[in-house]
């Protein structure tokens, strides 16, 4: 049996608890996810203009009584420390954030690469719960678990997908 | 839906109304199941002090995030009305969000916009709004055919009972006056939130 790809191992935890609303603002690594996400009528699924609409939405979601995730790169992580820190967490609302780590192992931009650096401070300085994720066998059991945490301490999760789970994007020497 | 004349295209066609007023006339327009958001600024403490309406929802922060609040809420609750209650000055500062509204063609929403020309809470700076910004022309940019100036208190309320006979999205601009808020917002997240998720019925216990 061939092994699940990780955007199938996400579609698959996401549809267990019932995670059936996803915004987001695009990235190529995430490409495959959003991809299969749009082909499954499971989903509501789109892009917003801004990382902070996306949190806004699912925010609203989440009070409203229906689960929702953020996809974004580590770009749009950087536009959101002042709606985690007004809305997410003061709030209670366990917003799941799911973030493709551009910057590293391989990247050319030093602009994407000074970004990725001021994401984990901020996830720390916010307690919010957050796991890097670098094997596909522990997939799963991060995320399934990771969010059963989530709703039940009602703490935002952010779930950073390595370029050693994903393979990242790959530029020319 | 016909263009009428209580329904200007352009801000200087809208009369300066009263906030307190239009909100204490939405509130006793709409039903209970209905949820209202409402954004940073004095919007929030008007809708604070004219109901203790449970189902309200009132940010503390995250200045602009009304609308996309009110699109998660009417997201996850079809079968409710939500209206979203902004400042000028917060819509400003996330004006894509619109863009969003009218793309997902999200029928059970209503944007109610509070235009002061100003950043009233902060201590009345000259907002965009008014210096050629205007929202309703943006709003419509966005693809938000509905979107309309109120030309007066009987046309916001008249543009309000629309949300439940014809389906939205939709977008009323309110030109209101610079009078302070009647009182202030209780600053406790956790239970604000707790207060807004019960009375919909998603928390119990
Ligand atoms: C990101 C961000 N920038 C600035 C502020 C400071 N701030 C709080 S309320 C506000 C003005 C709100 O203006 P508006 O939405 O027009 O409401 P009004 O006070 O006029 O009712 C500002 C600038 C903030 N809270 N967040």
């Amino acid at each position: 049996m061939a092994t699940e790809t990780w955007y199938e191992i996400t579609v698959k935890v996401l549809k267990k608890h019932k995670v059936d609303l996803v915004t987001y603002v695009p990235d190529n690594v995430l490409r495959p996810l959003i991809e299969l996400i749009h082909a499954d009528p499971y989903f509501t699924a789109f892009a917003c203009a801004r990382e902070e609409e996306a949190v806004g939405i699912t925010a609203g979601a989440w009070m409203g009584g229906r689960r929702g995730i953020v996809l974004m790169q580590t770009s749009g992580f950087a536009t959101l420390p002042n709606t985690l820190a007004s809305l997410s967490v003061p709030f209670q609302i366990p917003t799941l954030m799911m973030v493709s780590e551009r910057g590293t192992m391989g990247e050319f931009n030093i602009g994407q690469q000074m970004v990725a650096r001021t994401m984990r401070p901020v996830l720390d300085t916010l307690m919010i719960e957050a796991h890097t994720m670098t094997r596909l066998d522990e997939m799963e059991f991060i995320l399934d678990r990771s969010m059963i945490q989530a709703w039940a301490t009602q703490i935002p999760c952010c779930y950073i997908l390595s370029p050693l789970l994903t393979g990242g994007k790959v530029f020319a020497a | 839906m016909a263009l009428n004349v209580n329904q200007p295209l352009k801000r200087e066609q809208a009369k300066v109304m009263s906030r307190f007023d239009l909100i204490s006339r939405m509130v006793a327009k709409i039903p209970d199941e209905d949820a209202v958001v409402g954004g940073i600024g004095w919007t929030n403490f008007d809708l604070w002090a004219v109901k203790r309406r449970p189902r309200n929802f009132y940010m503390l922060g995250s200045m602009g995030l009304a609308v996309p609040i009110g699109m998660g809420v009417a997201l996850a609750q079809p079968d409710i009305h939500v209206f979203a209650l902004e400042g000028d000055g917060s819509l400003l500062m996330q004006l894509g969000c619109m863009a969003t509204v009218a793309a997902r063609k999200q029928t059970n929403l209503t944007v109610v916009i509070m235009d002061n020309g100003a950043y009233q809470i902060t201590g009345g700076q000259r907002a965009l709004s008014d210096e050629g910004a205007d929202l309703v022309a943006i709003a419509r940019g966005c693809g938000l055919e509905q979107a309309y100036w109120a030309a007066d208190e009987d046309a916001f309320e008249e543009m309000i009972a629309l949300a439940h006979k014809e389906p939205g999205p939709r977008l009323i601009g309110c030109r209101i006056d610079k009078e302070k808020p009647r009182e202030t917002t209780e600053r406790d997240p956790p239970i604000l939130k707790d207060r807004f998720m019960r009375a919909l019925g998603v928390k119990q216990g």
